[in-house]
């Protein structure tokens, strides 16, 4: 979508052409360096933090001259922006209608959270084998975490945390802060697993195992896969095996076939069977069919048993995603020939890729507000997470909603996609810097004891530069 | 509906946003009519964007002879709004905000019984005030540094529907240096139209410490095109400051004196002036 100096942007139909910094007509999308972003009405404040430490602000490297003012004060920035602005998207109307409204009665608590206790978990959408479950997964080198359990047509990483960003080496802490910040931020990182692939990773892109870039997720697994084409295959193919690493499946002797009238063709399948037509471990996790190790499809394939096959009988062996298929007719000595897929095939597999959603990787940043974050917030921490849990306090991280783990604690997952651009910074303790607001009515930010003396107006907050100037400088810078 | 987004604001309030569009509204009267006005407007807002891109490089012409009229609802109120002002060169975006802020009050109004409503779409409002309704509108001088400055109150006896602020610190580009101009009118639109010919007037051509930079090196879309637009004032003496408003302030009496204006109040630098209905009340010291 660049062009020189213009981005378009088509997150509306207005599909502005908007300028290297600039903002569109509606102050959500900018373009940075040629590239769109996404910046929110985000006021982000740089604070002092205990004494000795650094803060790094929100910016690369080389970048360090933030004219966005810096407002120091204590821990916590309260911006009174009016009423209306409980929203995250909304921006401030130059007018408040009616006459509830002649003063303030929301409030906004702008904070950074500098988070010790901090992760991402990390969803790879592959059926390939990153390596076992528990593994760790490094960086440099370096142990940042592991490989977790696993979801549908996923992997997931573990990475992260206290141990290794405070607890571990000092190199340790440093390489995993770094390698956070850089997911947080958007940004690719490469990844190796102990006994397993290397993968480079970046939120909203897919993933690259291996060196090759995953361009789709399985359809289902390979007994999900007969059920959802068996009727598509029913008399064009006498048999078919789709291979997957998960759950192999096969036509003639699956549920869906038997209903469909399918014969038995005599096919013997390697690994556990399940139930009809289900095989476990058919081979070994790998790069190869359907996330198994399997190059050959007939590797998995140990023979036919002469009572049930016939000369002739055609075989269709494919991969959970399409991308690998075989077709096979059996010769007089009941042996397999490979022979050129029949185009009224070449549909159905084409059929099984089109359904594949793209492979991606998505980062969700997860961290705890701990007990100083919460004292910035408010002189009795502890009403803060009632009042969270109540659902009186909303809390945002950069504006992007959040998930608030159930129990004791503030303890939240967001999207890092939904954050403005470089929305994350880190101290060299090591840990993440974050931004996290918290929005409340006055009234009950008064009642829990909030520093209602910090109540500021956003206009004192603000200063000088326009809004709308200081909104892209946020994201920007 | 995927893209437009509805939510309820503190204060019973609905708050509707679509690209670059947000609107914050408040009904008051029976409380199922006040739902039933919300579900009006957030139906009728589902298209309205889609509407007016639509017809987009039509409504981005300026009016004169010879250029196109839009057909749809909300771009005709826009270019009625403007066209009272094309002597000089407007376009119907001019009206963009407050049309939009009319055409979903009128959905709302259409479809329930209600007492009094507004529709704030960014600093410009339409107003619904049944028969002994009034409101009160705080108002701000700089849109860029919310600050509730002064009220007013508007009774439904009065004739005006709308308001609207410009200025070239707000949303949209101005060629003049007024931090805001603020309007009251018949309709939203009409003010909207107005502020923006008002905050233009408010200008001292030539002066060095203006900066203006030809509105499509900001946004190669502007409806401006190559007309200069403010994009810093620097240090004006107390006497430069009392002409660029004296400039805008006859420019908002004639606005007045042909019927489109019910008042306006200018500000600059810290100096406020209003002609119009003495309709001001300022606020205690903020």
């Amino acid at each position: 979508m660049a062009d020189g100096d213009v981005v378009r942007c088509d997150a509306c139909p207005v599909t502005c052409y908007i300028k290297r910094g600039m903002a569109g007509a509606c102050d959500r999308y900018a373009n940075e360096e040629g590239r769109l972003v996404r910046v929110d009405p985000l006021v982000v404040l740089e604070h002092t933090v205990e004494a000795g430490e650094k803060v790094v602000p929100f910016l690369g490297a080389g970048n360090a001259e933030w004219n966005g003012e810096i407002v120091r004060g204590p821990s916590t920035f309260v911006t009174a922006i009016g009423a209306g602005t409980t929203y995250p998207d909304y921006k401030p109307a130059p007018f408040i209608v009616s006459s509830q409204v002649a003063g303030v009665d929301t409030v906004t608590v702008v904070t950074e959270g500098i988070f010790s206790y901090c992760g991402v978990k990390v969803k790879i959408d592959t059926d390939r084998h990153l390596g076992p479950e528990r593994n760790l997964v490094r960086v440099d080198g370096e142990p940042i975490g592991h490989v977790t359990t696993g979801e549908y047509g996923s992997q997931m990483l573990s990475l992260g945390g206290v141990n290794h960003l405070t607890h571990g080496g000092k190199k340790e802490g440093r390489v995993t802060c770094d390698a956070l910040l850089r997911l947080c931020n958007g940004e690719a990182v490469e990844v190796a697993v102990d006994d397993g692939a290397t993968a480079i990773l970046q939120a909203g892109k897919p993933p690259i195992i291996n060196g090759k870039s995953e361009e789709r997720m399985r359809v289902g697994c390979g007994s999900a896969t007969i059920g959802m084409f068996a009727k598509q295959w029913y008399g064009k193919v006498d048999d078919v095996v789709v291979v997957d690493d998960h759950i192999t499946g096969v036509l003639s002797e699956h549920q869906a076939g038997k209903v469909l009238g399918a014969k038995d063709t005599g096919i013997k399948i390697r690994g556990r069977k399940s139930t009809p037509g289900r095989y476990f471990h058919v081979a070994e996790p790998g790069s190869g069919w359907g996330g198994t190790n399997v190059t050959d499809p007939m590797e998995i394939v140990t023979g036919f048993d002469a009572r049930h096959a016939w000369p002739g009988l055609r075989l269709l062996m494919v991969s959970t995603t399409g991308e690998q298929y075989a077709y096979y007719e059996l010769d007089a000595a009941l042996r397999p020939v490979e022979k050129d897929l029949p185009p009224n095939l070449q549909e159905s597999v084409e059929r099984i890729a089109e359904n594949c959603e793209p492979a991606l990787t998505t980062v969700l940043f997860m961290a705890g507000a701990g007990g100083s974050l919460r004292a910035g917030v408010t002189e009795n921490p502890v009403r803060l997470t009632r009042s969270v849990r109540n659902a009186i306090t909303r809390v945002t991280a950069g504006g992007a909603p959040v998930y608030v783990w159930p129990g004791g604690g503030i303890t939240f997952m967001v999207d890092v996609t939904l954050l403005p651009s470089h929305a994350f910074g880190y101290v060299p303790t090591p840990a993440l810097v974050a931004p996290i607001e918290f929005t409340l009515r006055l009234d009950d930010y008064a009642a829990l004891g909030g520093h209602v003396d910090a109540v500021r107006p956003a206009d004192e907050v603000l200063r000088d530069a326009s809004l709308r100037q200081r909104r892209i400088a946020g994201a920007v810078r | 509906m995927a893209r437009a987004r509805a939510a309820r604001l503190s204060g019973n309030r609905l708050h509707l946003q679509d690209g670059p569009i947000d609107l914050v509204i408040e009904a008051m009267g029976a409380a199922s009519e006040v739902e039933a006005g919300y579900a009006a407007a957030a139906r009728r807002f589902q298209t309205i964007l889609d509407e007016l891109c639509a017809e987009l490089p039509i409504l981005r012409l300026p009016i004169r002879p010879g250029n196109p009229m839009p057909e749809g609802v909300a771009a005709r109120r826009m270019w009625h709004a403007a066209a009272p002002f094309a002597g000089a060169f407007i376009t119907p975006m001019a009206a963009v905000a407050g049309a939009v802020a009319e055409e979903v009050l009128g959905a709302m109004t259409a479809a329930a019984d209600i007492r009094r409503a507004y529709v704030n779409n960014g600093g410009d409002i339409a107003l619904y005030l049944a028969s002994g309704e009034q409101t009160h509108i705080g108002l701000v001088d700089r849109p860029d540094r919310p600050r509730i400055y002064g009220t007013v109150s508007i009774a439904a006896s009065q004739p005006v529907r709308g308001v609207a602020t410009s200025g070239w610190r707000g949303r949209s580009f101005s060629l003049g240096i007024a931090d805001a101009v603020t309007v009251l009118a018949a309709t939203a639109a009409g003010a909207d139209a107005a502020a923006t010919v008002i905050a233009n007037a408010v200008d001292l051509p030539g002066h060095p410490a203006i900066r203006r930079q030809p509105a499509r090196d900001r946004d190669p879309q502007s409806d401006l095109g190559a007309i200069p637009v403010t994009v810093a004032v620097g240090a004006l003496t107390d006497g430069e400051v009392e002409a660029a408003l004296a400039s805008g302030l006859a420019a908002a009496r004639d606005c007045i004196a042909e019927g489109l204006v019910a008042a306006a109040a200018l500000h600059l630098a810290g100096r406020t002036v209003q002609t119009g209905l003495p309709l001001l009340h300022h606020a205690k010291a903020a």
